[in-house]
């Protein structure tokens, strides 16, 4: 059968080390799974935008603004790197915008939650950026020639999103004992969250063999969520913040960080739709849509017009 | 409205540096070549990424098919002699 070649010589790609690049022969499964998994992601980043825009006419100072400024428009940035990625699977940008806006489609739980003070900014740009800079780096290493690309683009980017976060939290941390105090509740409010974000713990997440063979997935949400306790916990110390785990101790053995049981219920509520701001998100987004659409619809005639005087010129 | 596109695909190419090639970095949607330049200048070159900017109809670039990839460069595989290193010349000879 003529499949069954292309599936061998398509994993042997892949097990060679070679990416798989659009107009090649793919599996159905393969195209599915990461149309999933790539739109989900560029719609991360585009809602991602909305909490922290809220604080953008609010922040402390010019310089803070400034740079408040220049990660959301990366973050946007990244919605588009992640859609044009998406769309040489055969799918276009107005289908996936509409997936998204009636709920068909999924982002990131962690863009559910309120950015209440300041310091939000600052523990989203050190436990969020940082998050997913851990997720991102792994797949960077898949087999998707343009979402690899991507994915290296991006995270080169947010490297900047996750310092100035924690320099936000720093000079919090060390400022007078109410900025302190600031930083340590949104630490405590954005730890779980953002360890909750690299998705359900192994055992309920069986990574199926396929995609592990397929290089869809790289590593298991436990091993990414490990690698990010580990990086994390130091940085905490160092600025005198607490992790809000009462159980988070040391295996001295192991050298690895062993977490409090997760609340995995909250996570699937926020999932299911009934996080604290689901609905706004969602509003917000198809507003935009919404009251934008007059001007693209402009811009289209314009460019018609031009072309149409051009040809009479 | 039915025809509420996210605008067509253009391809982008940027060059890093004055002496060097154009390189492809991804696409844009946009209504007209200006509009694809400008979004092109901002999704692609945030960061002194580049000092020149080409944009492509996407649909105006034809590309070679993978299926065909073997037979098509066929042609450039058997030709070792195309190569300076296919030629022994004997030590002491210089600036060959």
């Amino acid at each position: 059968m003529e499949d069954a070649k292309q599936l061998e010589a398509f994993e042997a790609k892949i097990a060679a080390g070679q990416k798989i690049e659009p107009k090649d022969w793919m599996p159905e499964a393969y195209r599915k799974q990461l149309i999933r998994m790539m739109s989900q992601h560029a719609h991360s980043e585009i809602v991602g935008m909305l909490p922290e825009g809220n604080w953008i006419t609010r922040a402390p100072s010019l310089r803070r603004k400034a740079i408040l400024l220049a990660k959301v428009q990366d973050e946007a940035g990244h919605g588009l790197y992640l859609y044009s990625a998406t769309e040489t699977l055969g799918i276009d940008r107005s289908e996936l915008l509409s997936q998204l806006h009636t709920g068909k489609a999924k982002y990131s739980s962690i863009f559910n939650y309120p950015t209440l003070t300041w310091a939000d900014i600052g523990a989203i740009g050190w436990l969020v950026d940082g998050a997913a800079i851990m997720n991102q780096t792994a797949l960077a290493r898949g087999s998707y020639g343009p979402y690899c690309r991507a994915m290296i683009r991006i995270c080169k980017e947010e490297s900047f999103h996750n310092r100035q976060g924690y320099e936000i939290m720093m000079h919090l941390a060390q400022g007078t004992p109410e900025q302190k105090a600031l930083a340590q509740d949104a630490l405590n409010r954005w730890w779980w969250p953002s360890i909750m974000m690299l998705g359900p713990s192994d055992d309920q997440s069986p990574n199926s063999d396929q995609l592990m063979r397929w290089k869809v997935k790289m590593e298991s949400n436990d091993a990414i969520r490990q690698r990010f306790i580990d990086r994390t916990i130091p940085q905490a110390d160092f600025i005198g913040l607490t992790i809000p785990d009462k159980d988070m101790k040391l295996d001295a053995a192991t050298g690895h960080y062993e977490h409090g049981p997760i609340n995995w219920e909250e996570f699937f509520e926020v999932i299911k739709g009934n996080g604290p701001c689901n609905a706004k998100r969602l509003k917000a987004r198809v507003d935009a849509d919404k009251n934008g659409a007059w001007v693209r619809e402009a811009a289209m005639a314009y460019a018609a017009k031009q072309t149409k005087d051009k040809l009479v010129a | 409205m039915s025809n509420d596109s996210q605008w067509p695909v253009w391809e982008v190419f940027v060059q890093a540096n004055p002496g060097i090639s154009h390189k492809h970095v991804g696409n844009v949607h946009a209504p007209d070549a200006e509009m694809a330049i400008q979004n092109a200048r901002d999704v692609y070159t945030r960061r002194s990424e580049g000092i020149s900017i080409w944009v492509v109809p996407a649909n105006a670039i034809a590309a070679s098919s993978p299926e065909d990839q073997g037979a098509f460069f066929e042609p450039s595989n058997d030709k070792p002699y195309r190569h300076p290193t296919f030629y022994k010349i004997p030590e002491g000879v210089k600036y060959l």
